[in-house]
């Protein structure tokens, strides 16, 4: 019997120092430790949640079906230069995912068939249908999520958060936590961009392109592209600068007739800086990789005198005449930047394009100071609650539930130190789990309690109640605390963030309620017993 | 030794058609709360509804009917506005619209128009339709599953009578405080689901406590009627049954006073659930238990 109380005691006592070096951290103390326990202790402690410490909780869905797309339109453009280079006299067109070669023929079968081996091809009466296969999009749509996460990481990165959380949520959700960001409207914008940067001709000998105005209000665009539609050419398409008139101060928008046909994209940037120009107003200078250098000195070499497009995301950015062929793969992204502008705009080119477009799906931002409040009441909140439980343990049990009381207080520590030991986030309704815990912490004593009042009444000696009470009650106490634990076992697979934290605290505060009951509380009362034979049990 | 409620005999079972009564007007309330849950006619958070919501904070007092004037001035409706006018804080949502862009718009609206007054963004929540639907059914498979679990466990720690039992009692539990929150108007989010997933959990500590004393002295005494056996379990327990709740009652009620704005709600919920929780292990739990059996015995022996 002594050795078991030993063993126990030596648990307890462990569980109690691990539990205070794991919390220690969330202490001011721990600013006044010496070196070597900052260095080789645990120092990370309960992280708050963003709900406390401010910042924005986000949820971004990725377009993954607009990366097929975009494949599809990429293989197609590549078969229209296949065909050309062999000579073949083909029609390619791209509509729902499918590309249609017309008229089909052996030669250009044998030739796509050679050279895009996992296309799955078809003759159908309107010619030769090629589409990609199923495995084929869904590792498109597996790789753009990726892709988009790393992209995301890398922009968040280098706009500067501290300890931001990215990760996929389900097949093609990021959720991305920034905690205590300054400027989430500024992160927003930059996370959400695709930042696809595209270089393409201006088509001004058309006739449709004289007849276009030179330029709209910012609100007319639809109503223009209905104006135009039908009769634009094959092969271009109408998009817009938009631009504020420098007199007025009014936002507008200029159209430009451009060749569909990507020359050259982002993807081949090796920079992209704020820089100043003699007019002190900033624009993004950016360099081409060699690759890309040359390919740029082709595309302006072969379009001297004609205008070339900078697009981003779909938008005209500048379109300057080529004066001259351009080497060395230099070249700058205009358009009436503030120096915040264009900053954002150097940090998601240098990241690199999205592989898909994303929608933002949720977004939740908490300021700081709501967070301060929200722990000083939890706190108040707190305090309040385990007096009124301590005292009325005491009141009602004496001396028995000052012993309660002490589990109570284990419990608290042992559910802190868990916490901070699981890295578990604290949320507003974790605060709530942890402060409801302290409620339930003394249920399992409770129902020893009231056990050991029945066996002495019917008349057993202290010992012989204590020992039998806790024997009856056990199973009650465990029932009653596992239906607890389904319930939040349940609450933590589907809660998102806040709920998540709540079944966090109450799951463990559950389960470290069981260990001090049943060994905790059971320890202490053994003891007593144990100095000298109790003749009346205060309880 | 101090005792809140001494040898009691009181006959519970007697008034099971009372007790019956009372709950079915109020798990009648809840399943109409469902229903109109179901239509989206009740008063859904936005994180099941899909909106937005802005919690700002003023230097000094707002009357709402300004900031009302504002939005509306700024093209702006469908809006709820609710007042926290201890702390100066007003809550303002707008549900199931596109919420691109609209949050920028409230907020400059309100710093615009109330500058003098100091107004500081506390939160601001944007839940796209997507994510709302999406939130409903997990909402929905998260309560069904608690249920599940809580039924296969008491039915294999006790016999299948008690799962249904318990089971009921719980559901019911659940029903009352949702049917209660329905008729007051309150929100109906995901909070809200958490605090009454939590009530169907702690709810069932009351009532296996009642179950426990139950299969214990079946076992000691099996020539006495059913009826009466229940009966006396449930006064044996009484004491501790109450006790039980009371102790984390009085840290809900704490949770409830001091706890501020954002979770007064929820503790709300947990407090009655404790209170409604409390009452169906005795009153419902068990005689449903004694009805389910008829005249057979409630164990193998």
């Amino acid at each position: 019997m002594k050795k078991k109380i030993l063993w126990r005691l030596i648990l307890i006592g462990v569980a109690v120092l691990l539990s205070l070096i794991f919390f220690l951290p969330n202490i001011p103390i721990f600013k006044s430790m010496p070196e070597w326990w900052k260095k080789t202790m645990p120092s990370r402690g309960i992280v708050l949640g963003l709900d406390l410490q401010g910042g924005t909780h986000l949820v971004f869905e990725v377009q993954a079906e607009r990366a097929v797309e975009i494949t599809v339109e990429r293989v197609s453009q590549s078969i229209r230069e296949l065909m050309k280079k062999k000579k073949l006299q083909a029609d390619v067109k791209t509509q729902a995912g499918v590309i249609t070669v017309s008229p089909s023929s052996i030669e250009i079968r044998t030739a796509i068939e050679k050279n895009y081996p996992t296309l799955k091809l078809e003759e159908t009466s309107s010619g030769l249908t090629c589409r990609l296969s199923n495995e084929e999009a869904s590792r498109i749509k597996e790789n753009a999520s990726d892709q988009a996460v790393e992209t995301i990481r890398n922009r968040i990165d280098q706009f500067g958060v501290a300890e931001p959380t990215i990760h996929r949520q389900a097949e093609n959700e990021i959720v991305i936590q920034l905690p205590g960001v300054k400027d989430p409207k500024r992160a927003i914008d930059i996370i959400g961009k695709t930042a696809l940067l595209e270089f393409k001709v201006v088509d001004d000998e058309s006739p449709v392109s004289a007849e276009l105005p030179s330029v709209i209000a910012f609100d007319d665009e639809s109503e223009l592209l209905e104006k135009f539609s039908g009769r634009i050419p094959e092969g271009r398409e109408l998009l817009f600068e938009r631009t504020i008139d420098l007199q007025t101060g009014e936002a507008k928008k200029l159209p430009f007739l451009i060749k569909k046909e990507t020359l050259l994209t982002g993807d081949l940037l090796t920079e992209a800086k704020v820089s100043l120009n003699r007019f002190n107003e900033p624009y993004v200078a950016i360099a081409f990789n060699p690759t890309g250098a040359k390919i740029f000195e082709e595309v302006t070499g072969a379009n001297v005198k004609k205008r070339l497009a900078i697009i981003l995301d779909g938008n005209v950015y500048s379109a300057p005449k080529i004066k001259e062929r351009i080497a060395g793969g230099d070249a700058s992204i205009e358009g009436g930047f503030s120096i915040d502008e264009a900053k954002d705009l150097s940090i998601v080119l240098k990241a690199g394009a999205l592989p898909a477009p994303v929608k933002m799906l949720q977004n939740i931002t908490v300021g700081p100071s709501l967070g301060r409040d929200s722990i000083q009441a939890g706190k108040l909140a707190g305090i309040i609650g385990a007096i009124a439980v301590i005292a009325f343990m005491v009141f009602y049990y004496r001396l028995s539930g000052l012993i309660a009381d002490l589990a109570l207080f284990l419990n608290i520590l042992l559910l802190l130190g868990a916490m901070a030991y699981l890295e578990a986030t604290l949320t507003l309704p974790g605060i709530a789990g942890v402060i409801l815990a302290v409620g339930m912490a003394v249920d399992s004593n409770v129902l020893m309690f009231e056990r050991m009042r029945e066996e002495l009444r019917a008349g057993k000696t202290p010992r012989a109640a204590v020992d039998s009470g806790y024997q009856k009650a056990f199973w009650t106490i465990f029932d009653s605390h596992v239906t607890t634990l389904i319930t939040s076992a349940v609450l933590f697979q589907f809660g998102t963030g806040p709920i998540k934290g709540f079944a966090v605290t109450l799951s463990l505060g559950v389960s470290i309620n069981l260990f001090t009951a049943l060994v905790g509380t059971k320890t202490i009362f053994d003891i007593l017993n144990q100095r000298k034979e109790v003749k009346r049990l205060s309880i | 030794m101090i005792e809140l409620i001494g040898k009691t005999n009181i006959d519970f079972m007697g008034k099971k058609l009372y007790a019956f009564g009372f709950s079915a007007i109020l798990s009648i309330m809840g399943v109409l709360a469902i229903i109109q849950i179901g239509k989206g006619k009740a008063n859904l958070g936005i994180d099941f509804a899909g909106g937005i919501a802005v919690q700002v904070k003023f230097q000094s007092t707002v009357p709402l009917h300004d900031i009302r004037t504002a939005l509306e001035g700024a093209g702006m409706k469908d809006f709820d506005l609710q007042d926290l006018p201890t702390v100066n804080k007003v809550l303002i949502s707008i549900k199931r619209q596109e919420t691109e862009g609209v949050v920028d718009r409230v907020v400059s609206v309100l710093t615009e128009r109330f500058s003098d007054k100091k107004p500081v963004i506390d939160s601001t929540t944007e839940i796209g339709p997507k994510v709302g639907h999406r939130l409903r059914k997990d909402a929905l498979i998260a309560v069904l599953a608690a249920t599940a679990g809580i039924l296969i466990y008491i039915a294999f720690r006790f016999k299948f009578r008690f799962a249904i039992g318990a089971t009921i009692a719980t559901a019911h539990d659940v029903l009352a405080v949702l049917g209660v929150f329905y008729i007051m108007g309150k929100e109906i989010n995901l909070l809200l689901i958490s605090a009454l997933l939590m009530i169907a959990g702690y709810s069932l500590t009351d009532t296996v406590v009642v179950f426990d004393r139950i299969r214990e002295n079946i076992r000691k005494s099996h020539k006495e009627p059913t009826g009466e056996i229940v009966n006396k379990s449930v006064n044996e327990v009484l004491s501790r049954t109450i006790i039980v709740s009371l102790t984390t009652l009085l840290t809900a009620v704490a949770l409830f006073l001091f706890g501020g704005e954002v979770i007064h709600d929820f503790s709300l919920t947990i407090i009655m659930g404790i209170v409604v929780g409390t009452y169906s292990s005795i009153f419902i739990a068990s005689p449903t238990v004694l009805l389910l059996g008829g005249k057979k015995p409630l164990i193998k022996r």
